[in-house]
């Protein structure tokens, strides 16, 4: 008697251990993987704009009208769906149409010059502007001292310059 | 019979072109003026001739003369006159006619003005584009004719000049301009950018008669100022026609996306640009001799590496570079004239020297070397941009020969889009803007600090006030305040040195104060014109940040009825309308806008599918206002229905503030250019 009270019991009091868990387990397969509509167009496009389109040239994913990019774009929202991150969507494209889907190339291998060609030339370039500029200043250290003395023209030699500035200082009186 | 009176003109020109060269060379040589008029006439001749064989083309085009190839690719019975005529430079052959009928136009208006004063100059001037014109119409006659027709052998189909034996002529069929093209934009945007290509030229040809006759003050420059002016305005606009056309038909909510063939026409741009700063100091100063040659001699290797770039199909893939024979003989052309010309510069190097000192790193001359250093920094970046793809494309060649070394040159394509331009140019574009704060106060000659610091003060503190309403307006982002204090600063610099010049002549003269400012920027156009180019490209670069660091979008699809939302806008899908034409379906969308809740107008976006090449052309609908645009797109992958559509959304805030700094881009340039009577000698 007492252990046919007792069953019953037990079954009750599992009960809402079992809906709990029920719940549970329900609530996480939602979280998984939610209906389709949770995902927008522009949660897609956030992801689109920083690919391109592996078959036409230098055209952003985004924007794209080919096929083929229509259904990049659609498996983006699966991936996105799956809970896919951002970073793990780029990798999967960079792995199987290689590095010319990114907007710019990562910088490892020969794609390292990329990135470390133009600052060299640029600071060439300034090294070489710089001699100029120092050859020029060498020869007349005097001039900061003595102005007057120089052959190099007084602070406004633009005369226009000179004209508008005894022009302002009349105004001015 | 047009056909070959065409090609007739075409073949003559080549002909001349060569006795031309040939004339002024050995006229300058014998120092004989009849041999240098003759080369003279020879040029002269250049353009009637290649004006009739240009007309022979656009007649064939007009009139759908499908045995002619090249019109059969470009044209199609059902599009309008307008764009067949445009269809001259729709394709590769036909453009490199165009250029060189534009070529000879702009030297031919060189030889008409007076010589006087430069004779010496003609013969090496005449012989610099007349080389540059041979090597075009090389192209247009042996690789790339126009008139090449379609024969029916029997052999089957031949593309060939001549009739081959037994042939007969046939008429291929017609394929039509490519829908993107058919575009008003068509008729001014290319031959803009042609314009600002062969002006170039002259400065170039000029530049290159001085260090052959040794002339090498700056009479060149002088000479030259105003071609130069003229190739920048239409160069630039080039550029801005090209940015509008891609907002207004590209449909992807943006004017600019540092594509390589855009990248192709901005690098000689940037160069011509360093030249126009760099060559004011060779005439204040007289330095800065040998830098001046280089930046012609660049810029000059730039448009025509440019042309290559968009004409060779090497940037679609670099074996198409290697089929056709178009690239390098492009290649060996830049590379020959680019090498000869440097040569020349250290021919004359000693003579190229700066006699003049430099004295302060705030004068005027230094802050423009540091100009040119940006500006030439923005072009590296460009270039290597451009060329690093196409050589680790080109590297699979080796790859692909020995086998060994596959892995490490794989030929991989690789991408240099945006983000890259970005981060690199964003920053040198942003000191340039600061420079140009800070170079008009500084003066020639010696500037220190303190007299900087006196003249800068003011035009800061009103700077300053901008930053704060810029803040007060809900900007936060620590790059957005950046940009509009640099904006703020260096519009008031200008509006300071106007503002008080013109105070200045007022309370002098008593005239009114806009009486003052017509006679000030009268008495010295070239100086206000250039500030009135520098507020245009505040205005501009206003434009630029409202778009490149506020542009919002969505998309979605929405059925009739109902609203999609972005930020205070909501738009409205209210009703579909398709219509069939002879050349397309359109699909037009009415789209109703709200601003704020209230009705803010209707939108037509469209989309159009043409039966003869299968493609869509999306054109959005556009709300514009100072404030900012409201660009709709109707996505063109989605299908359209009363049901349903998926419309794409952008809001571009201050975007009009780009085009309407390029109104006043044309005026200040002109205001620059246009002679000044009192010093007319």
């Amino acid at each position: 008697m007492v252990q046919k009270m007792v069953l019953p019991m037990k079954n009750l009091l599992l009960l809402p251990a079992v809906l709990f868990l029920a719940l549970l387990t329900a609530g996480a397969a939602v979280a998984q993987s939610p209906t389709p509509a949770a995902i927008t167009d522009d949660q897609v496009n956030a992801v689109a704009r920083e690919l391109f389109c592996p078959e036409c040239e230098n055209i952003p994913l985004d924007v794209c009208p080919s096929t083929a990019c229509a259904d990049m774009r659609a498996e983006i929202r699966q991936k996105l769906e799956q809970g896919w991150t951002k970073a793990q969507i780029k990798q999967y494209y960079v792995e199987r149409y290689g590095d010319r889907v990114l907007g710019a190339p990562p910088a490892r291998g020969w794609n390292w010059l990329m990135y470390v060609i133009p600052p060299a030339a640029i600071l060439a370039v300034a090294w070489v502007f710089y001699n100029a500029f120092r050859a020029w200043k060498r020869p007349t250290p005097q001039t900061v001292a003595q102005p007057s003395e120089t052959q190099s023209p007084p602070a406004v030699a633009d005369d226009y310059v000179a004209r508008l500035e005894a022009e302002l200082k009349k105004a001015k009186k | 019979m047009l056909t070959n009176l065409g090609l007739g003109a075409l073949f003559l020109t080549f002909i001349i072109s060569f006795y031309g060269i040939g004339a002024a060379i050995y006229g300058a040589k014998t120092k004989s003026p009849v041999w240098v008029a003759s080369a003279r006439n020879a040029m002269l001749l250049t353009f009637p001739l290649l004006t009739l064989s240009a007309l022979s083309l656009i007649y064939l085009l007009v009139t759908g003369h499908y045995e002619v190839e090249y019109v059969a690719r470009v044209t199609s019975g059902s599009m309008p006159v307008y764009l067949k005529i445009t269809s001259l430079w729709g394709g590769q052959a036909g453009s490199l006619l165009f250029w060189s009928w534009l070529m000879s136009a702009f030297a031919s208006a060189v030889m008409l003005r007076k010589w006087d004063r430069d004779k010496e100059f003609l013969p090496w001037v005449i012989v610099v584009t007349l080389v540059t014109l041979a090597f075009f119409l090389l192209l247009a006659l042996f690789v790339e004719n126009p008139f090449r027709r379609v024969w029916m052998t029997p052999d089957g189909l031949k593309i060939a000049l001549f009739q081959p034996a037994g042939a007969f002529l046939a008429r291929a069929v017609p394929q039509g301009l490519n829908p993107l093209l058919r575009h008003y934009g068509m008729v001014i945007h290319p031959p803009m950018l042609y314009l600002g290509f062969v002006s170039f030229v002259i400065p170039y040809a000029f530049a290159i008669a001085a260090l052959v006759t040794g002339r090498n003050n700056d009479r060149w420059i002088r000479v030259t100022r105003r071609w130069t002016l003229a190739a920048w305005l239409f160069l630039s606009a080039g550029l801005i026609l090209g940015a509008r056309w891609a907002y207004d038909v590209l449909g992807w909510g943006g004017y600019w996306g540092w594509d390589p063939v855009e990248v192709a026409a901005l690098m000689p741009w940037l160069t011509g640009t360093a030249f126009l700063h760099s060559v004011v100091i060779q005439e204040k100063r007289d330095m800065l001799k040998r830098w001046n040659m280089a930046l012609i001699i660049l810029t000059y290797a730039l448009v025509i590496f440019g042309t290559f770039l968009t004409r060779s199909g090497v940037l679609s893939s670099v074996h198409a570079f290697a089929e056709s024979a178009i690239g390098p003989l492009f290649f060996g052309f830049i590379g020959i004239t680019f090498i000869t010309s440097l040569g020349l510069v250290l021919w004359r190097w000693n003579s190229l020297k700066t006699e003049v000192r430099m004295t302060s790193l705030f004068s005027r001359e230094a802050m423009f070397l540091v100009n040119n250093l940006l500006l030439v920094a923005i072009f590296i970046v460009c270039f290597w941009g451009v060329v690093f793809p196409l050589l680790t494309e080109a590297t699979g060649f080796i790859g692909a020969r020995i086998p060994s070394l596959a892995n490490v040159f794989t030929g991989q394509k690789i991408t240099v889009g945006p983000p890259y331009y970005e981060r690199a140019a964003g920053p040198l574009f942003a000191a340039l803007l600061f420079l140009m704060g800070i170079c008009p106060l500084a003066a020639w000659g010696h500037s220190t600090v303190q007299t900087l610091g006196r003249a800068i003060w003011k035009p800061l503190a009103a700077s300053l006030v901008i930053l704060v309403l810029a803040f007060v307006a809900g900007a936060r982002h620590p790059g957005a305040l950046l940009a509009f204090w640099l904006l703020g600063y260096a519009g008031a610099v200008i509006v300071y040195e106007f503002g008080r010049a013109v105070l200045a002549r007022h309370s002098q003269t008593g005239e009114n104060l806009l009486a003052a400012l017509n006679r000030l920027v009268g008495k010295n156009r070239r100086r206000y014109g250039g500030a009135l180019i520098h507020l245009s490209i505040v205005l501009m670069a206003l434009g630029i940040i409202g778009i490149e660091m506020f542009q919002t979008q969505t998309q979605g699809s929405i059925p009739q009825g109902k609203t999609l939302k972005l930020g205070n806008y909501e738009i409205l899908y209210a009703d579909l309308k398709p219509v069939t034409s002879s050349t397309n379906e359109k699909t037009t969308a009415t789209i109703n806008v709200f601003k704020n809740g209230r009705p803010a107008g209707t939108l037509h976006p469209s989309r159009a599918i043409y039966f003869d090449s299968g493609q869509t052309v999306t054109t959005p609908g556009l709300r514009s206002t100072l404030e900012d645009d409201l660009y709709v797109v109707l996505v063109d992958w989605e299908t359209i229905s009363a049901e349903g559509a998926t419309f794409k959304v952008y809001r571009n805030p201050l975007v009009n503030w780009l085009w309407l700094g390029a109104i006043l881009l044309i005026f200040g340039t002109f205001v620059a250019g246009w002679p000044e009577r009192e010093r007319r000698t």
